[in-house]
């Protein structure tokens, strides 16, 4: 695995000629220490793609997602070391709640605010921050955050209903609309269809599929059919390391490594 | 066989718990009928004046009742400066940390100290600095003891809500912080909202304790049978004028006062029926 460090993307999509969007650089997240969870991951991420990260459970898929928006240092000894440049711009020294708002994440069970209305739900990230919004701006966000992630018809009679009124998929919908709310550079999604039925799970990829014009999007998934489905790019991690990043069809149909076969043809997982 | 012995006893220690519950309000109610009788029941509790002497006998239980309510109330707003910040700390900051468990049992341990030592506290200790404070010339009063009741039911009320604070969900507040917001505005907007209910509950069950807290209160509010208008004033609540004047009471007098003890109970328990309720809708929800 001597070259894993080495992942110049040579990638066939035609939205990503240009410059990557996020840049990682060496990074590693240890949970003790001496036990890394993410070692020494670079990569580079194209503007409109989807990326699929894929691999077998504690290989750090996860662990490395929630780096890019610096959710680790919620946990004082999680220690992430690297660079992560968003649009140039270092991360790891930026103030961790702009990075979030920026990286905006979705993660694997549905969590809406449960004290709040659908309506308050999609505006979360503006009450949170304590952004005054006047009342036009604010019905304008969440109209067009709900049609984003196509709730808007299905809500739009019962805003005031609490957001734990939705069903699941409904819900995970509801948790994309409020990141998008705040217009954030890169989607982060931790196995977003892990908890909701096929049909839900449908939904959502073809959401994704449209959000990808306007949104660069990593998802952590551990359905390789989905990561073969929706993603652009794709990466295989194994035990903490980025084994092979390439694109999704040409990894899918020639990996270059022996983990990564082995993986994608199931004899591990 | 044996398991019908068990559940045969199971079923006898609960209706014995049952039967006492019903022998304690029965004697209760028999012991205060008279007082009920002479005055009706709205007039005694209505009636502000306590006149023990014989020519001119006459008693009123609204002093009490006012004292009671004056100080719990006073005592629950004091504490909540102080039980919040630590349910906070405990349920929410450091949750699961060794500190917190460590401040937790130190704050439990505030509701194992006997009330009488609360009481020599508020005495020795207490007094004087409320004196030197110029709250009154005697230290003594709904003040004094508002202080003391506080101190003693800040464990009931931070430990119940620090339990329910660390009931929120980890991925919930996740969410509001890859949002963008800070731990402050995560528990503002977030946390506390989802626990409003059960910390409402907790703070209740204190004042449950705070209304029938005797011991303490008695030592320290003054026992005067005015009805205390202010902070500075001298009182007494329902509890501390049993505890005070039982020991010569008889005839009449003694009825009022088991009458007083019957409205203490009532009142009681509607407060705990109150906060049984408020937690059980939310943990239905």
């Amino acid at each position: 695995m001597e070259n894993i460090t080495e992942n110049k993307l040579n990638n066939q999509n035609e939205n990503s000629t240009n410059e990557p969007i996020l840049q990682l650089r060496n990074v590693s997240v240890s949970y003790a220490p001496g036990k890394k969870a993410v070692n020494n991951v670079s990569a580079d991420i194209y503007p409109n793609t989807i990326t699929a990260i894929m691999g077998p459970s504690g290989c750090g898929k996860s662990t490395l997602l929630r780096a890019i928006n610096r959710m680790h240092d919620l946990y004082p000894k999680i220690e992430t070391t690297g660079d992560i440049y968003l649009k140039g711009q270092n991360i790891m020294e930026m103030n961790p709640m702009e990075v979030r708002r920026l990286a905006g994440m979705v993660f694997q069970t549905p969590n809406p605010f449960p004290t709040m209305s659908i309506y308050d739900n999609v505006l979360a990230g503006y009450r949170l921050n304590c952004i005054k919004l006047t009342r036009e701006e604010k019905d304008e966000i969440v109209q067009r955050s709900l049609m984003a992630v196509a709730l808007w018809d299905e809500v739009k009679d019962v805003m005031n209903r609490r957001g734990s009124f939705l069903s699941g998929g409904q819900q995970q919908r509801l948790c994309i609309a409020r990141t998008l709310a705040l217009k954030p550079e890169v989607l982060l999604m931790d196995e977003p269809t892990s908890a909701l039925d096929p049909v839900s799970t449908n939904k959502i990829e073809e959401l994704l599929l449209d959000l990808k014009k306007n949104f660069t999007i990593l998802i952590v998934t551990h359905n390789m059919s989905q990561a073969a489905r929706i993603s652009d790019n794709s990466m295989f991690m194994y035990l903490g390391d980025l084994v092979e990043y390439a694109p999704t069809r040409q990894m899918f149909t020639k990996p270059q490594h022996k983990k990564t076969e082995e993986y994608l043809t199931g004899i591990f997982g | 066989m044996k398991d019908k012995i068990f559940k045969g006893l199971l079923f006898a220690a609960a209706l014995a718990i049952l039967l006492l519950t019903a022998g304690v309000i029965y004697v209760l109610v028999k012991q205060s009928l008279n007082v009920f009788h002479e005055y009706g029941v709205f007039g005694f509790i209505f009636n502000a004046e306590w006149d023990p002497r014989p020519e001119t006998e006459e008693y009123g239980a609204w002093s009490f009742i006012i004292g009671t309510l004056f100080t719990a109330f006073f005592a629950l707003l004091l504490c909540i400066p102080f039980s919040l910040p630590v349910a906070l700390f405990n349920g929410e900051y450091f949750k699961g940390y060794k500190i917190s468990s460590f401040v937790s049992s130190v704050v439990d341990l505030l509701a194992g100290i006997p009330s009488i030592v609360y009481g020599l506290w508020g005495f020795y200790t207490l007094r004087p600095i409320v004196i030197q404070l110029g709250v009154n010339a005697q230290g003594f009063g709904i003040f004094l003891a508002s202080i003391v009741l506080a101190v003693m039911i800040i464990p009931y009320a931070s430990s119940l809500s620090a339990e329910f604070l660390s009931m929120i969900p980890d991925t919930v507040k996740e969410g509001a912080y890859s949002l963008g917001a800070t731990r402050a505005e995560t528990i503002r907007h977030v946390s506390l909202p989802m626990a409003s209910s059960g910390i409402v509950a907790a703070y209740i069950l204190a004042l449950g304790r705070a209304l029938g807290e005797t011991m303490a209160v008695t030592m320290l509010i003054g026992n005067t049978t005015n009805v205390p208008t202010s902070l500075r004033d001298t009182g007494n609540t329902m509890a501390s004028v049993i505890a005070n004047q039982f020991g010569e009471a008889d005839g009449l007098k003694l009825s009022a006062l088991i009458g007083i003890g019957l409205l203490l109970f009532l009142i009681t328990a509607v407060i705990n029926l109150i906060a049984k309720f408020i937690m059980k809708k939310l943990s239905v929800r």
